[in-house]
């Protein structure tokens, strides 16, 4: 017990205790993977025994039509998702945040766009599936016709693909944007606002004069998780296409691609150059962003 | 310093029990027969009918070998997700199955080109059987020698009309026998019904090498690469695409017959005619009940003057795992299974397929059962129907070559999308995948 005691007590020791469950979670899980996945994209592995070729794979990866077709598929999904996952989130949560409407009506809002956060994605890829179903029995089609329209075939062509994809987004996480903004919001002052109101501000320019600029952090970091999770995403278009495989590859994305060449067509070794490629265009995108939002400067130079 | 060692040992071993508890999903066993004699089989098999049908062997098996029983441990995963798992389960060399069913288009993914593979050689077992089997099937499963798995059906193409529905259109299954045929009843039928007559399948491979094969086609030249936009082959997908073009063959919902989302359309008689392989009757029987008593086999469509009337289409490998403590055991088990005489009778009578072993299509008795449950859904009998083609039953060799499963990949996401959904020119899109495919396999 005594060294027990001397080790929480020093200050040299105890503060590597405390991080080490952390990091070597992060070795573990992490950058051992990393390094072993790294070490197998110069591999050919088949049944378990690996052989090096060099960077063959990347250069097979580089001639690859499908390849670049994925990456463009989840570019576009990135680029698309943080241009409706960002505005309109922090335009609900001003509403929200604002004293306008009854605070009850305001709460079952809130509580009611956050629960799609706490479904699970197969779930929600399964019944988007069947909304958007090709017959003319499908929710989406119903609502179409009302419209006087024929029935679209929504997961068989590119945009209603798209389209899809990029509700079953909105629906899931519009609400967790907006938890997010509204955190932002509630820690700004309410001095700032007062002392705007009676220097005679309007609403509008308080909300891009005071609220804009201090949730700045708040907005780095979401669009720095979205870069991210759109890159990243596999699991919304795998259910919503049930399979890989989606006409013409339009619902392919890279991890999509990964797990095709990796673990349908066994090709480990290249499937890894996929990741590896994905994590260097992930990591260069974002610390772009962040370095550009100022992120990385000191407290003091901003 | 000890107290300090057993944290970080605890803190170690916490982590390594959750590393293998994840590593390994299943016990590894021992193998050979337990307390009562019985041998433990675990088996893989990505269709429930399959699951069914091998139980219901085991149990024939145990009757047959009191002294060598068999407990049969089957389980069924969803298509993808077992070859998949069985993949993972090959790299890693842990959490096999001792049997597994492989479907034809995946098979060569657990074989090499070189003939390196997880796969037990089951040409010893199958010696007894031999002489009754259909040879073209077994080869579907054989590579550089070696037996790698055992055929479930033979799977000969047919065609299913709906016989009331034609009718009504003033049209009259039985004068079709070729494709130009097929393509001006459906065009008459069409016009007639503003309905849709046959299917042009985007998310399967199964017609359209039946017309390829017709015409001599292959997905492959002699020395094994791909030739996906070789002659032959862009002139079978175009005669397809005439077809739809015509108004015989339409797109379905799901993207080929043998799904979900299909069998309710042709069910409500949205399509008139399907050419499938014969194990179609299955889905007929299951999922189609309202079509009961309306349906006619007939021979597939063929082509004037063409090569074969007929191939195999699709199709299910059962092979053994070479590492399987059990291996022995389960090869002698696996050949009863799938290629004794009974066992062939109860691929037709449980599951409705074209046996492989030949002799039962001779057997009237069998065959022509009035009591038989798919002899009583269709209008024509199956066996007269195959036993009218049986020596003109063609073999795709491109089905045996390692590559399939990549051209199959492509061919069901791009290509036929582009074709029968896009309208895309059938050598356009055919030249296409061919550079996909040449990068892909370089």
């Amino acid at each position: 017990m005594v060294v027990v005691r001397r080790l929480l007590y020093s200050q040299k020791a105890a503060p590597y205790l405390f991080i080490a469950p952390f990091v070597i979670t992060l070795l573990a899980f992490w950058l051992l993977p990393l390094a072993r996945t790294f070490l197998l994209s110069t591999q050919e592995v088949v049944f378990g025994q690996a052989a090096f070729i060099g960077l063959d794979n990347y250069q097979r990866l580089w001639e690859d039509r499908l390849f670049w077709k994925a990456m463009f598929n989840s570019a576009r999904y990135m680029v698309l998702t943080i241009a409706l996952l960002i505005p309109i989130p922090l335009v609900l949560a001003a509403l929200i945040n604002s004293k306008i409407g009854s605070d009850r009506v305001k709460a079952v809002f809130k509580a009611s766009m956050f629960v799609p956060a706490l479904t699970s994605v197969v779930v929600a890829g399964i019944i988007f599936r069947l909304m958007f179903a090709e017959t003319g029995t499908g929710l989406m089609n119903q609502i179409v016709g009302v419209f006087g329209l024929d029935p679209v075939r929504w997961l068989r062509i590119d945009t209603g693909g798209l389209i899809a994809l990029l509700a079953l987004a909105m629906w899931r996480w519009t609400g967790v944007n907006i938890l997010y903004f509204l955190a932002g919001m509630q820690s700004i002052p309410e001095e700032y606002y007062e002392a705007a109101t009676i220097d005679g501000a309007s609403r509008l320019q308080q909300f891009f004069h005071i609220t804009l600029p201090n949730l700045k952090p708040t907005i780095v970091y979401v669009t720095t998780i979205s870069i991210y999770g759109g890159l990243a995403m596999f699991l919304e278009s795998f259910m919503l296409y049930r399979g890989n495989s989606s006409p013409n590859d339009q619902g392919l994305t890279v991890i999509g691609y990964l797990y095709r060449r990796g673990i349908e067509q066994n090709d480990l070794g290249f499937a890894s150059a996929v990741g590896v490629v994905l994590v260097v265009v992930i990591m260069a995108i974002n610390l772009t962003f962040l370095t550009l939002s100022g992120t990385f400067k000191k407290e003091s130079a901003r | 310093m000890t107290t300090r060692r057993r944290i970080t040992s605890l803190l170690a071993a916490g982590l390594a029990a959750t590393l293998m508890l994840s590593a390994c999903g299943g016990s590894e066993e021992e193998g050979g027969p337990d307390a009562q004699g019985r041998t433990s089989i675990d088996m893989w098999v990505f269709a429930e009918l399959h699951g069914t049908y091998y139980e219901a062997m085991a149990e024939a098996w145990n009757e047959k070998n009191p002294d060598k029983e068999i407990k049969l441990d089957v389980t069924v995963f969803p298509y993808d997700e077992m070859h998949n798992k069985l993949q993972l389960a090959v790299n890693s060399g842990k959490g096999l199955p001792d049997v597994v069913d492989i479907e034809v288009n995946k098979f060569s993914n657990f074989v090499t080109e070189d003939g390196r593979t997880p796969l037990a050689d089951l040409s010893e077992a199958a010696e007894p059987y031999q002489e009754d089997i259909v040879q073209a099937r077994m080869d579907l499963y054989a590579r550089e020698g070696k037996q790698l798995g055992f055929p479930t059906h033979v799977g000969a193409q047919v065609a299913f009309y709906n016989v009331p529905l034609l009718e009504k259109a003033g049209v009259d299954y039985t004068t079709i026998e070729t494709w130009d045929d097929f393509k001006a009843a459906g065009a008459k039928y069409n016009k007639a019904t503003g309905k849709a007559f046959g299917v042009a399948s985007t998310d399967t491979n199964i017609v359209q090498p039946l017309v390829m094969a017709q015409l001599g086609g292959n997905l492959f030249d002699e020395d094994g690469n791909v030739t996906v936009n070789s002659p032959e082959v862009v002139e079978a997908i175009e005669l397809l695409q005439d077809m739809q073009k015509a108004g015989a063959l339409s797109t379905i919902p799901g993207g080929s017959p043998d799904i979900e989302e299909a069998y309710g359309p042709i069910n409500n008689g949205d399509y008139a005619a399907i050419v499938y392989p014969a194990w179609y009757t299955s889905r007929f029987v299951d999922y189609m009940p309202d079509l009961a008593g309306d349906i006619a086999i007939a021979p597939a469509p063929v082509i004037e003057g063409g090569e074969v009337a007929t191939v195999g289409g699709g199709g299910t490998g059962t092979a053994v795992i070479d590492s399987s403590p059990d291996k022995e055991f389960a090869m002698e088990w696996l050949a009863f299974a799938k290629l004794s005489p009974e066992a062939n009778v109860a691929v037709w009578e449980e599951l409705g397929f074209d046996p492989v072993n030949m002799s039962v299509w001779e057997d009237k008795e069998v065959t022509h059962n009035p009591e038989n449950k798919f002899n009583k859904y269709f209008r024509t009998n199956l066996f007269d129907v195959l036993n009218e083609v049986k020596g003109d039953i063609g073999h795709f060799e491109s089905f045996e070559n390692p590559n399939l499963p990549k051209v199959d990949e492509v061919f069901t996401t791009s290509t036929y999308n582009q074709i029968f959904g896009d309208g895309v020119p059938a050598k356009q899109a055919l030249d296409q995948a061919q550079a996909d495919l040449e990068n892909q396999l370089k």
